[in-house]
């Protein structure tokens, strides 16, 4: 029950976009149609499942205050946590790298459909998010970290799915010529995270 | 070689740092670094802090890479520039952590996530990479600024509406609206602190600074 609560909250209470703004820049930029869109979100959830609990493992065997006990007792006093950035940094660039060629050799039809935004989600800001916010909160087990990873992950998409199919029909309204574009997205998006937060507060 | 004679504060040199305050702001024109730009601007000090920070990296970021920029391999660029900025925001983190604990713990993990600002690996590809380090500083600061400024803007509106409050470093929060507004029945307007509020406040933002300059609309 534990984890379904935090698949459920991970997705709508503590989405990704719409409480914590991150991966915009890739959702303004890439949520023109809801096709591509759709692409790039089954790949931040790919990559989210993967980084997150590999991150996990990373902290709790290597980073935290004491987490190097297995190495001997003399490690015991060892603390690492400030070395997580760059870390963290570094799983995210050669998870990427290697979940693309690993869905090169065996998925083609995918790596055609994700090919392009696979590299660009190395930078992008949910991912990093992602870890650093399973850092923060102390998840315990592995089991919680990757629920939350997928569940962060499906939050996004869903944000991102929605605004491009808003998008897609806004072309046809006659918005304020200094809103249009940008301004316009930033409000909507706005208005969507207004109705998210009706989400608040559910506990299961 | 005349640009070796250039004054340090030329007209093109100055220019670097004034247009990202203004036509080519990061955030509400090139839409860089918004991803840890609005969740850390419901009170004003984190809005300076964060701002400030930023603009730390930006410059010393550009500054290393356009010392190194005939050095690195093109192909392996993108990990190099990542190492770099993230060894800078670690030293921020820590400065932040031994100096301004509270704020650091506001700023949660936005500290870190000023690795993946897209302000800060935008403007090393776009500029650091091809240009000298004086001019590359200066279109730091500049982008630092104007980022900042957007934030400072923003965080002022939200915390005067929202809160009644400014918080500014050193001095903490200051009440700007008299007691008396609230005893005449005054009430904050407590839904401009939620998250969703800071991106209706940068819509509008974008709306008033596109209706003044109209070169800048989009088709």
């Amino acid at each position: 029950m534990e984890l379904f609560n935090i698949f459920i909250k991970s997705i709508f209470i503590d989405n990704m976009v719409f409480a914590y703004f991150l991966g915009m820049c890739s959702f303004l930029a890439v949520s023109k149609t809801v096709k591509t869109s759709f692409g790039l979100g089954i790949a931040v959830v790919f990559v989210l499942a993967i980084t997150v609990p590999v991150d996990f493992l990373l902290t709790k065997y290597v980073l935290n205050e004491g987490a190097l006990t297995w190495l001997g007792a003399d490690y015991a006093t060892v603390d690492l946590s400030f070395l997580s950035f760059i870390m963290y940094i570094a799983v995210i660039a050669s998870m990427v790298q290697l979940v693309e060629m690993i869905v090169e050799k065996f998925a083609p039809a995918l790596y055609s459909q994700l090919g392009i935004f696979l590299p660009l989600i190395a930078v992008n800001c949910a991912i990093l998010g992602g870890s650093l916010f399973m850092q923060e909160r102390a998840y315990e087990s592995l089991a919680e970290a990757t629920v939350f990873g997928i569940g962060s992950g499906i939050g996004w998409m869903l944000a991102i799915v929605g605004i491009a199919a808003i998008r897609e029909k806004l072309r046809y309204s006659n918005v304020p010529a200094p809103l249009r574009g940008l301004g316009i997205t930033f409000i909507v998006t706005g208005l969507m995270g207004i109705a998210f937060m009706s989400f608040m507060g559910i506990q299961l | 070689m005349s640009d070796i004679k250039e004054p340090l504060f030329s007209a093109n040199n100055l220019k670097l740092i004034t247009t990202p305050l203004g036509a080519s702001n990061p955030i509400t024109i090139q839409v860089l670094g918004i991803c840890s730009a609005l969740a850390v601007t419901a009170k004003l000090e984190p809005a300076i802090v964060m701002g400030i920070s930023v603009t730390m990296v930006t410059v010393f970021s550009n500054l290393i890479l356009s010392l190194l920029r005939n050095t690195i391999p093109s192909r392996i660029r993108i990990i190099v520039q990542l190492v770099i900025v993230a060894a800078l925001v670690i030293i921020v983190d820590q400065v932040l952590k031994a100096f301004a604990y509270e704020v650091s713990k506001q700023l949660s993990v936005f500290v870190g996530l000023i690795i993946t600002n897209c302000i800060i690996m935008g403007r090393i590809e776009a500029f650091a990479l091809g240009n000298k380090p004086w001019p590359s500083v200066l279109d730091g600061i500049g982008n630092g600024a104007g980022y900042g400024m957007i934030l400072i803007i923003v965080a002022f509106f939200r915390e005067l509406f929202g809160s009644g409050t400014l918080t500014l470093p050193a001095l903490g929060a200051i009440r700007v609206i008299p007691e008396k507004f609230y005893a005449m029945g005054y009430v904050n307007n407590g839904f401009i602190i939620l998250p969703p509020m800071a991106l209706i406040v940068v819509g509008i933002i974008i709306w008033v600074q596109r209706s003044r300059n109209t070169n800048l609309i989009e088709s």
